[in-house]
Parts: C-alpha cells; structure tokens; sequence
C-alpha cells in the first residue's frame, strides 16, 4: 500500500534510559509509518513505551533517556540528526504534541489569547502584525468549535472547563497549519461525553486540513472510532500493525486478542480473567519475544530470537512466530 | 522451628532497607556538590571531636598571656599566626568549632521537635481551638525580627553560650511549625488518611504515624539548611558580645575582637571568618541532596 | 422481602462557598442496597456520585436527608459513629497511590484495622491474619514487606481491597476503582472483586463513570445527572430498554469494540454541551440545556422518578423515552 510516501517513518527507534538500577532498554526497535492526513492509532498499557515514542519523535525525552539507535524520517529528513535550527522548524510548522492533562499543558499565568498568540508568533515569524495574529488566533478557536472566541481569548485557563481546555490545546496544536499532530491520551481526563466531541473533532480537523494524526491512547475503543490504521505496542516495540475493522475483526497477535478479552462489552459477554503475569521488568528483558512468557501459546521457539513483522495479509503485519500467513502460504 | 513465613518476616526489612539505602545514596550522589558538602561537613565534624586533642597548645583556649609571642604573622610554629595576647588562632579555632557545632546541635535538638509536634497538631486538626492558639502564638514569634528578638533575650539573660543558645531556640521553633502545619494540612486531605480516619484510627496515630512520616524530607532538608544559619546567628551574637565570654573561644568573638586589628593583623580575622564559611557553605550544599535523598520511589 | 442494607432518603450535601451560594453536590438522592447487591451508581465527573459515597461513609455531615444503614440512622459523619459501624461499611477509594501510605509497609497498612478493631491480640496473630488477608485477594504473603512504590497500580488495589476486608464488612462502597488501571489489570482486579462479592456474601454500592462496566459486574443501575438520580433500572432492563435521554446520549458516546455491541447502542444521540456547575442548576429538568427531546414543561417543572415498565425501572424524565 506505498499509495502515498510516508510523511512521517519511525525506523528501528531505540531508546533506553539510565537508572538506579542499570539501563532500561525502553523502545526495543519502534517502526512505523504515518501518511500525510492519515488517521494512525497507537495503543499500548502504561509502560509500553507509547509516550516514549512521542517524545522521542518530538526530541524532547528527559536528561536519563539515550536514543539507541534508529530513526526518524519526517518528510524524508531524520529529526534525530537535525540541527537546533532544523529542529525548531520541525516543531514550528512540521509536527505538534497534544499532551494528556490540558490543566498541565496550559500556564495559568497567561491568558488563552496570549498563549495563542506565542504559539502563532514562533510558528509564523515575527512579521505578522498584533492584529492579524489575533484574528488567526480566533479562527483557530472556531475551528475547534468554542463558542464566543473573543471571550475565551482573554480568560484564563482556570475558568474554562476541562473540555475547553482540551480544545485550547487541540487549537494551539493545529490552528497554525502543521503536517503532523501527535495526540498523547487527548481524551483519558475527561468524561465519555466530552471525549466523544474532543475525538469527533480531531477527526473533523483532519478530514478538512488533511493533517496526519497519531492517536496514543490505551483505550482500544477510541482507537475502532477515530483511527484508520493501528499499530499495537507492547514492552517496547510493535507487535501488530493494521486497517482498524480488519484489527477488529481478525485480531491476530495473542497481545491483541487477549487485550479484546479484558475489554468489558456493552453486550455483556464475561470479561476474561486479565492476563496473567504483568509487564516485563525492561533492566531483564525476556528473551526472544517479550511477551513469550504472558502467551498461551508460546512454544520453545519464541524465546529464541525476536519475532520479524511479517506481512501476513495485506496491511495486516504481525510480529508472532505463532501467526501463520494467511491465503496458504504457510511455511 | 521457624516457619518460612516467619523468617521473611525476620530477614524482609533488614534487605528492603539495605536496597532503600543503597538507592537513597544513588539519588543523593547524582549531585555533585552535594557530596563535596556532606564531605566537608564530615570533615568539620571530626575536626570538632577531635580538635582539643591535636590542638597545638590546648593551654591557649583559656585564660592566658603571652606578651613576647603576640601579633605573630602565620608561621611554622603558628600556622595562623596568633593573637594580641599571643595566643596560637590555630589552637582557638579548633576549640571554638566544637561549641558553634554544639550551638548547631542543640538548637535544633529543642527546636524541630517543638516545631514540628506543633505544626503536626495544628496542621490535622484544622479549625481546633488548638490550631487557633498554636498558630497565633506562632504568628507572634514569627512577627518580630529574629535577630532583635535574639539580641533581647540574651542581652536580658547573663550573656554566655547557654543563655545565646536559648534565645536562639526560642526564635526558631515557630519556623518548624509554619513548615509542617503547610504540609499536615494538605496531607490531612490524602486518602491515606481518610482512609484511617473511617476505621477509627486515633488522631495521635494519623498525626504521628500517617502524616509526620510524609513530611521527613522537606524537615531533613531545612535542619540541614538551618545548621549553616543557626551557627552564624550563633557567631553574630558572640559576636556583638552576647555568646561565649572571653576568654573561652568563640569563632564570633574572635572575629570581634581581631577586627580591632585590620587590616595590618588580619590573620586574626580571617581565619575564623574562613572557619565559619567552611561550616556553613557545606550545610547549605548538602542541603540540596538531602531533598533528592527522600525523593523515595520514583524511578530514576 | 428482605430488608435493605442501605437506604438513603432524600440526601443533600451542599458545600456553602459564599453566603447563599453553594455547590449543590447531591441535591436529593434515594436509594436503596439490597441484600448480596451490586449497585452501579454511574455518572460524568460533577454528578454528584463520589460526593453521595462520601456521604455514606461518613467523610461528610449529610445537608438534608437520612442514610440508614442496617436499620441503624447513621446520617452524621464517622467520628461520631460507633466503631462496630465504621468496621460494617467500608470504602475502596478510585487511587491506591493516594490511598495507601508510601511511608508505610503493606504489613503496617493491613494490621492497622486489625489492632483497632481488636480483632488480633498477639503478635502472631496479627501476622497470621494480615496473610489470611492478602490471601483472600490472591496476592501472595511476601508482599508484606512491600512499600506501596514497589508494587503495580493492580496490586496496590488489591492491597486497598484487603485493607476494607480486615474488619469484615457487610457493605464495601467502591470508588472507581478500575478507573485507574489498565484494562489487563482491570480485569483481574473486578474478576477478584466479583469473586469475593460471592465468596463472602458482601454487598457492594459501586461508583463508576463506565457503563460497560456495570453491564459486567451490577445487579442494578443508577445514573446521576447534576446531584440527582435520573434512571434506575435492573442491569438487563437498563441496557436494553434504557428511557432517559442523558442514559442514550451516554450509551452513544461509549468507544466500544465490536459490531455486536455497536448495535446494541441506542441511535447516536450526540454528545453536545458539557455537564453545568453544580452552584447554577438549571431550572425545571437539569439536563433540558443538552436534551435533544426538551419541550416547554422541561424547562419549568422537575420530573420526579416515577415507574416504568413493571415497577423496578425509575425515570426522571417528563418525555421518558420509549424502548
């Protein structure tokens, strides 16, 4: 499915982070493809690296983290070599993070419009005017459909709700046209309710714009209603990457299906017992595929080495020595 | 007999604190400057200890003249030189550091536990008579100067080191109180202790056994902090006479009394100006790392 | 007929912030807990329903109205209840983080309800209970030794859970407390929950702001909208047949993961407006500002719960919905 060439390619991505207790070898070779206006969902439990792989994208990880190895091709250049002016490009116009905790995100010492007009200030040059910044700074809040832009332009954070906040930040992400946004968790604070409006609009913005969107999120539910395409993550690197009905449908990495299973299903089906065994510890890694000791249907082989992702239906790759190729071309 | 359960029981703690120290020193050495404090504070401690026995001519911390030797530049016989009355600085600072650190020592040793068992009470019971009476009585030490409180009770009181160390306690507990009462009070709202309070756990057991133990770190980091203060408030009162008596030793006396003789004389200022610095830069050093040394459980 | 658990009549709590305004955080809520239940009292954040759990146990002096527990009026807060009280009802609160001391080992944690209550004299004892207690939630007795930083956000669930289970209460009141965790960990904790509810004949009065939750785990459901309750129902009944307009807009907006249950949703209701603050409740129906069905008596006069279908299902709603 090369229709298009990547806009953003993760390849091999290895970062590893210095502790107490030796190195933590946290992102165990993370490759991924994001198409320019694609909708890419990535999921993951807490500590499996998702929020990682964002900041190691984004070049903001923290003073413990070492980047191992790999890299990261936007737009056909590697960010991790980039140069500081390079880089402040890439951030600038190129890709932007919408953090999971909107009070976090937003400084509550300045007001929206202010922060608004910073974000559009760095991205756009100096040269725009006050004025015409600020009318760039409304459309992006009617773009993220909040109501009355001249009065949440000069309110503070703290007296805008949970919701709103979040769609401040969905419009400093995008209301100056970058390529990319990268969303870490943009709806786990906030109710069903609100989370459904914060998703549908991304999903708006992205069909209008033709921005690219990487969904990180834990919640396999959000990912099935906004995402086109999905990559699972587990201890570090991908396990299984496709179009999101057929993930749905035919989930093939044991990850996956057991991960469905713990789901609780508006239908009521029972919810299985969890699986068994919790994330591996990443100063020992297992080894050979590092979800072998969890699976059910691990064998002597999977500790051998690390499972390859094989293609084993169109767009449909899965890294699982116990996953046949579909359409007969069983080895 | 022991059953396995119970030797877990025994043996658990012991290797769970080993494996807390282990990673309390990692968290602490990550500072560099930090480690160069602790070091030197160690140092000035053994100094202290063991000061009046390699002193050159103990017989100079008391009262004693010798005219022929007064006025002496630093030298081999007296690496500080010595004093108007030809006394080796030397041998005086190596006494006089044993009574600033004492000063240290005491204080605090009357201080923190006032402050903090105050600041405990008053912090969990909001709203209490008792947080109205403790606090306001705080507010008052804490309105007026510290240093014009300390002057007037040492200066009422005969002035000796007993009497400067007093009224240093006596401004410096309310400190400990404003401090804990900050923390208890929004501890108080933890689930932890809500959690206590459902089950009938005792106010005296959620204050000292749910609450004090979350509030060590910021109170290790400020007696470390307020050594370093302690004793130049300590050296500023001996300094305008109101501490240790002439011709005992202090490092403020002997500040005070060399100054006379700047600066052609200025080994007699100096040196105990350099003793001080060495003990209060370190504290304040080490102070940075005691914080992180706390910073317990997280992963790093 | 047996008689309720729990039965909570009329409950108000409002927290005043200046004078003649206050936050109205449950603003007239009954219900009852019957023997061996499961009550899900389900709602967004700012409904009100940790504010009524908080109420039951004790952390707060009800405004107005009565919690009766096992006959007993206990409508005041805990200090002023008898210790037999406070060990028949415990809570379960939404963080372990927060809800476990990270000075205190899990061993301090679990003998603390042991020695109040009295339940344990000698040393041994107590040890021996503590690990009857971490067994019962299936976590092994090495975790004793454990500071709370050195476990994973399951197991410091499973400790909190032990730590209700000491005094041997009649009634556990849960305060999300999945929401936390991830789904692989979630699992097991309400497996575990679901598993002692039967074991040990407890009742539970579960908080939660997810619906497919309640469809797994509760007898009964109850949602809460702006401090009151706007549809109770058996689970079965709520899922099929719900009737209140906020009850759709809420199954609606669930992310769900399968075709099955995509169709078991009520027609897409959209989600519009957001939850107002409790010190300015709209006048007649609360939720008339967001109800895509509000007509003119919706903006005048409160509904009141009233039956539908049979007797067990309630409804708040002046154009309760058809199935």
């Amino acid at each position: 499915m090369a229709t298009a060439e990547p806009l953003l390619d993760v390849r091999d991505l290895r970062v590893s982070f210095r502790v107490f207790r030796g190195t933590l070898s946290v992102l165990d070779g993370v490759t991924l493809a994001v198409r320019p206006g694609e909708r890419v969902g990535l999921i993951g439990e807490t500590g499996c690296g998702k929020t990682t792989t964002l900041r190691a994208i984004m070049r903001i990880l923290p003073r413990e983290a070492r980047v191992g190895g790999g890299q990261v091709l936007f737009a056909g250049r590697d960010v991790l070599s980039m140069n500081a002016g390079d880089l402040s490009a890439f951030r600038r116009k190129g890709a932007s993070l919408v953090f999971q905790d909107p009070t976090a995100a937003l400084n509550p010492v300045f007001t929206v419009g202010q922060l608004l007009d910073e974000v559009i200030k760095y991205s756009q040059g100096r040269a725009m005017p006050a004025k015409e910044r600020r009318a760039v700074a409304a459309a992006a809040l009617r773009d993220v459909a909040l109501p009355d832009p001249a009065r949440i332009l000069n309110s503070y954070p703290f007296q805008l709700s949970g919701g709103m906040r979040q769609r401040v930040c969905i419009a400093m992400a995008i209301g100056v046209n970058r390529e990319l946004i990268l969303a870490d968790e943009p709806g786990t604070s906030l109710d069903v309710t609100i989370q459904d409006q914060i998703l549908r609009l991304i999903s708006d913005l992205v069909a209008k714009r033709n921005v690219a969107v990487v969904l990180v999120t834990h919640s396999l539910g959000v990912v099935r209603e906004t995402t086109d395409r999905v990559y699972v993550m587990y201890a570090g690197s991908i396990v299984e990457s496709a179009p999101v009905k057929e993930l749905f449908r035919a989930p093939l990495h044991p990850y996956t299906v057991a991960l469905l299973e713990c789901i609780p299903k508006l239908s009521g089906e029972r919810i299985s017992q969890g699986i068994p065994g919790s994330m591996p510890d990443y100063l020992h890694p297992p080894r050979g595929c590092r979800y072998q000791p969890r699976c059910p249907r691990a064998e002597e082989g999977c500790a051998a080495g690390r499972p390859p992702m094989r293609e084993v239906a169109p767009g449909h790759s899965v890294a699982c020595y116990r996953v046949a190729a579909q359409g007969g071309e069983d080895r | 007999m022991t059953s396995p359960s119970l030797m877990a029981h025994k043996t658990g703690p012991t290797v769970q604190r080993r494996d807390v120290l282990r990673r309390a020193w990692y968290n602490f050495s990550r500072n560099r400057l930090s480690v160069v404090g602790l070091v030197i504070v160690l140092l000035v401690v053994l100094l202290a200890v063991i000061g009046p026995y390699i002193a050159p001519y103990p017989g100079h911390a008391k009262a004693f003249v010798d005219f022929r030797n007064s006025n002496q530049r630093p030298s081999v016989r007296h690496w500080f030189g010595t004093d108007y009355i030809g006394r080796d600085i030397l041998s005086r600072i190596l006494f006089a550091l044993r009574s600033a650190l004492l000063m240290g020592v005491l204080v605090l040793a009357i201080a923190v536990p006032v402050g903090v068992v105050s600041g405990v009470v008053a912090g969990y019971l909001r709203g209490s008579l008792a947080e109205m009476v403790i606090m306001r009585v705080t507010d008052i030490f804490l309105a007026i100067p510290a240093m014009v409180l300390a002057l007037a009770i040492a200066s009422v009181l005969a002035p000796n080191l007993r009497n400067a160390m007093l009224a240093v306690t006596v401004m410096w507990w309310p400190w400990y109180t404003r401090l804990v009462y900050g923390l208890a009070s929004s501890l108080r709202n933890e689930y932890f202790v809500r959690a206590a309070e459902l089950t009938g756990a005792s106010a005296g057991h959620i204050m000292f056994r749910e609450i004090l133990p979350n509030c060590l770190a910021p109170i290790m980091t400020k007696i470390t902090l307020d050594m370093a203060w302690v004793i130049m408030i300590g050296a500023s009162l001996s300094f305008v006479g109101l501490g240790e008596q002439p011709p005992i030793p202090s490092l403020g006396n002997m500040v005070s009394d060399g100054a006379k003789y700047m600066p052609d004389q200025w080994w007699m200022t100096v040196f105990p100006a350099i003793a001080i610095m060495l003990i209060v830069l370190p504290f304040n050093l080490l102070g940075d790392g005691i914080r992180d040394l706390f910073a317990m459980g997280e992963e790093r | 007929m047996n008689q309720p658990v729990l039965e909570v009549r009329e409950l108000k709590k409002h927290f005043p912030i200046r004078k003649n305004v206050a936050v109205r955080a449950v603003d007239g809520v009954s219900f009852e807990l019957r023997e061996g239940e499961i009550l899900g009292l389900v709602g967004e954040s700012g409904s009100g329903k940790s504010t009524v759990a908080y109420t039951v146990v004790g952390m707060y002096r009800p405004t107005a109205g009565q919690v009766i527990f096992r006959g007993e009026d206990v409508s005041r807060e805990a200090a002023r209840r008898n210790l037999g009280q406070k060990g028949q009802m415990q809570i379960v609160f939404q963080d372990p983080g927060s809800s476990l001391n990270p000075r205190r080992t899990v061993r301090q944690i679990l003998r603390l309800p042991l020695m109040i209550h009295g339940l344990a004299k000698t040393e041994s004892e107590k040890e021996e209970k503590a690990v009857d207690l971490l067994r019962r939630v299936e976590l092994p007795e090495e975790y004793l030794d454990k500071y709370p930083s050195g476990m994973g956000g399951g197991e410091r669930q499973l400790v909190a859970i032990a730590r209700a289970l000491a005094t041997s209460p009649s009634l556990i009141i849960f305060d999300e407390p999945t929401s936390a965790l991830d789904v692989s960990v979630q699992a097991k904790v309400i497996n575990r929950l679901v598993e002692l509810h039967r074991r040990l004949n407890l009742s539970y009065l579960f908080i939660t702001h997810d619906l497919s939750l309640m469809r797994n785990v509760s007898s009964r459901v109850a949602i809460m909208y702006l401090g009151v309750i706007c549809e109770v129902a058996e689970t079965k009944a709520f899922f099929t047949a719900p009737r209140h307009p906020y009850t759709h807009m809420l199954l609606s907006s669930i992310p769900v993961v399968s075709d099955l249950e995509e169709e078991l949703k009520p027609r897409k209701v959209p989600s519009v407006g957001e939850i107002p603050s409790p010190v300015n409740i709209p006048r007649g129906c609360r939720f008339h500002p967001r109800c895509p069905e509000a007509v003119q008596q919706c903006r005048e006069a409160e509904p009141q719960l009233r039956p539908v279908a049979g007797g067990t299902h309630l409804v708040a709603c002046h154009r309760a919905l058809p199935d």
